[in-house]
């Protein structure tokens, strides 16, 4: 008797958890986003065929695979309040690194991509510094380094797109095959990314600092935060996340290109927001912006397959972005 | 505080169902009059640099115009910026994923493209370059552009007529450096003028991107260096109006004579007024209509084009010279382009 009342005990509380397991889930900031990015899948199955393809779904994770990685680096640095712009311009500047080293310089791939991945380092670490140190607003340190890192690219690659790369620079863009599907390594590795910083945001104390810096710097700084380390830490660790996507880059075009990446700061901060991390920092999730990468990839590739001109998308995607901040500004007037 | 919380989360879900549906909405305004790719209708994709030049708004209503004579469905795209590779190479899988039969394709960088040409090209698609030639030519299964060459070649003539044998001092509004286009109208105009490179009647040489705040600062520096300047080539019609500013502001705008390329309406129109004295019309229309009928034809079972397909150009000017064939402004104008 009395075991079977244990039992019955443990279910009911196993129920219980359930329930507010269910209810917790929809409370998570990652939720609206993703509800967004499957209505959005949903409607463009029924309006085409080829859209729900293990194919195309691969073809669309692979699309916003560059943008998506630098997306996870925005979102660190916008969850302290702070933004970067230069984020595209550093990855562009790692890739000429990397693909000119190995092609002009017939450096071995792996020196190469070390090298890159220092180099857009170094520019996080720069900066993180001058954010901390120097005490300048982030917005004005970031369109600073932005025009640094973009004139850099253009003088180191004399304006000449790279080619012939070594399989050594290239590996991301190869495929391998999942059920039916190819799938790019370099799809992979940027889901990876966004795992890794969602554990660390979440599970570490390192994770839950950035969010109380964000949310208020004085607070978290009084309870004991080092807030200063954190800062740049964030930046750093940013600029690391660009030297991978400058890899990521350089595998889906097989090119050096010192053209690449020219919007691709404001594209991953359109992901960031769509993805509902609050430009005021402290609040969001990295699966929200991992969505709002996606989301516009989604709305791109659908466009394109029901035939309506890409200028669209752009359309689209403004509206989406100031309906997601609209929706965080309201958010944050019920909060106080 | 909790509640308030769970609220306002709850409410923000909401907005965010707001937001999707709209996306759906504005999707749906977007489609019109095109329907799906699927089934057996003929889709041919056209990616163009930009969506706002408009030598590319002509080469797409050229394109939907014959795509519309033919019955088959057309599907664009376009970079953000010039030179945006990233996006041309995703609307090549986009295109790809959507079944085309083939695409025509104005490449931003002319190498970086090449990877996603032969992916297309795999697939069985056939490719074909309007205006430029992606680098090597040969990764795309035909090229229909101007001869840029002989474009060059027409103003150079035309000038050598009308200088006779004055001495001329030229000044050379060029593109970039390392761009074909810029390279062989360059190269051209000098053939046709009977000059080599490096010839002391060559006064000044600069970059302008083909644009017309930088073709004015080039030109007033070009003429910082050489007031005596009577001759001046001009890679566009863009860095020609930006050179006609630099000498009108000095005074000089009867002495001296600007030859350019293009044929853009802006272009033709400044032919009419005096500004420029020359300009090599090109057609950005025939480019993608001739485009459209080679994949058509491909897709009904024809045989892929090959090689270079010239479309012509014509040179057009207000003061004919004898032995330099010509046509007049009215046909410059019923021809132009933007």
């Amino acid at each position: 008797m009395s075991t079977v009342t244990a039992t019955d005990r443990t279910e009911v509380s196993q129920q219980r958890s359930a329930l507010s397991r269910a209810s917790h889930f929809l409370t998570l900031p990652a939720v609206g986003p993703l509800f967004a990015l499957l209505l959005a899948c949903v409607y463009f199955s029924v309006r085409t065929d080829r859209f729900l393809t293990g194919a195309n779904l691969s073809l669309v994770v692979q699309q916003v695979m560059v943008v998506g990685a630098l997306a996870v680096g925005q979102t660190i640095v916008i969850l302290t309040a702070g933004i970067d712009l230069s984020n595209g311009a550093v990855m562009a500047l790692g890739s000429i690194f990397m693909t000119k080293l190995a092609v002009h310089s017939g450096m071995p791939g792996i020196g190469a991509i070390l090298i890159g991945i220092a180099v857009c380092t170094a520019f996080g670490a720069l900066n993180g510094t001058l954010v901390t140190m120097a005490k300048l607003p982030p917005f004005i340190v970031t369109l600073g380094t932005w025009n640094i890192a973009f004139a850099l690219t253009h003088v180191y690659s004399n304006e000449q797109t790279i080619t012939g790369l070594p399989t050594s620079l290239t590996f991301l863009g190869r495929t391998f095959p999942l059920g039916n599907t190819d799938v790019t390594y370099g799809s992979v590795l940027m889901l990876l990314l966004f795992a890794v910083a969602w554990y660390v945001l979440r599970q570490t104390a390192a994770g839950r600092h950035v969010y109380a810096v964000g949310d208020n710097r004085e607070a978290a700084r009084l309870t004991g935060i080092p807030d200063r380390r954190l800062l740049l830490t964030v930046y750093t660790v940013a600029g690391v996340i660009y030297g991978i996507a400058a890899l990521l880059l350089i595998g889906r075009t097989s090119v050096g290109d010192p053209q690449a990446g020219q919007t691709d700061n404001l594209d991953s901060i359109t992901a960031v927001v769509l993805g509902g991390v609050s430009l005021f920092g402290g609040r969001g999730s990295i699966i929200g912006a991992l969505c709002g990468a996606l989301i516009v990839g989604v709305i791109r590739n659908g466009l394109q397959l029901t035939g309506v001109p890409s200028i669209y998308q752009v359309l689209i995607t403004g509206i989406l972005v100031i309906l997601a901040v609209s929706v965080d500004q309201l958010a944050r007037r019920r909060r106080t | 505080m909790k509640c308030d919380v769970w609220a306002s989360r709850r409410r923000r879900a909401g907005a965010m169902v707001a937001i999707a549906a709209l996306s759906l909405v504005a999707a749906g305004c977007g489609k019109g009059a095109q329907g799906s790719a699927s089934g057996g209708e003929i889709t041919v994709g056209l990616i163009t640099k930009t969506d706002t030049n408009p030598f590319f708004v002509k080469m797409k209503e050229g394109a939907q115009k014959e795509a519309q004579a033919k019955g088959v469905k057309l599907m664009t795209a376009a970079g953000k910026f010039d030179g945006d590779n990233a996006s041309q190479v995703t609307a090549v899988e986009n295109m790809i994923a959507a079944g085309v039969k083939g695409i025509l394709i104005t490449p931003s960088d002319t190498k970086a493209i090449v990877p996603s040409l032969q992916k297309a090209r795999a697939k069985g698609i056939e490719v074909i370059a309007l205006d430029t030639p992606p680098d090597p030519q040969s990764s795309a299964d035909a090229l229909f552009a101007t001869n840029n060459l002989n474009a060059g070649i027409l103003i150079g003539k035309y000038a050598k007529a009308s200088f006779g044998t004055k001495p001329a001092k030229i000044a050379m509004l060029d593109l970039a450096p390392g761009i074909t286009v810029g390279v062989l109208r360059h190269n051209g105009f000098l053939q046709g003028f009977g000059l080599k490179q490096g010839d002391p009647g060559i006064v000044c040489q600069q970059d302008t991107q083909g644009d017309q705040a930088k073709g004015q600062t080039a030109m007033e520096n070009c003429l910082q260096k050489a007031p005596d300047i009577n001759l001046v080539y001009t890679i566009n019609e863009p860095a020609a109006l930006g050179a006609y500013t630099a000498l009108k502001a000095a005074g000089k705008e009867k002495n001296v004579m600007i030859v350019s390329i293009d044929g853009g309406c802006t272009g033709v129109k400044a032919v009419q007024s005096g500004q420029i004295a020359a300009t090599s019309q090109q057609y950005p229309l025939k480019m993608a209509s001739q485009g459209v009928d080679a994949v058509v034809d491909f897709a009904k079972g024809g045989k892929k084009v090959g090689g270079y397909t010239d479309t012509g150009v014509n040179l057009i000017t207000s003061k004919a010279q004898p032995g330099v064939d010509s046509k007049d402004v009215q046909f410059g104008l019923a021809n132009c382009w933007g």
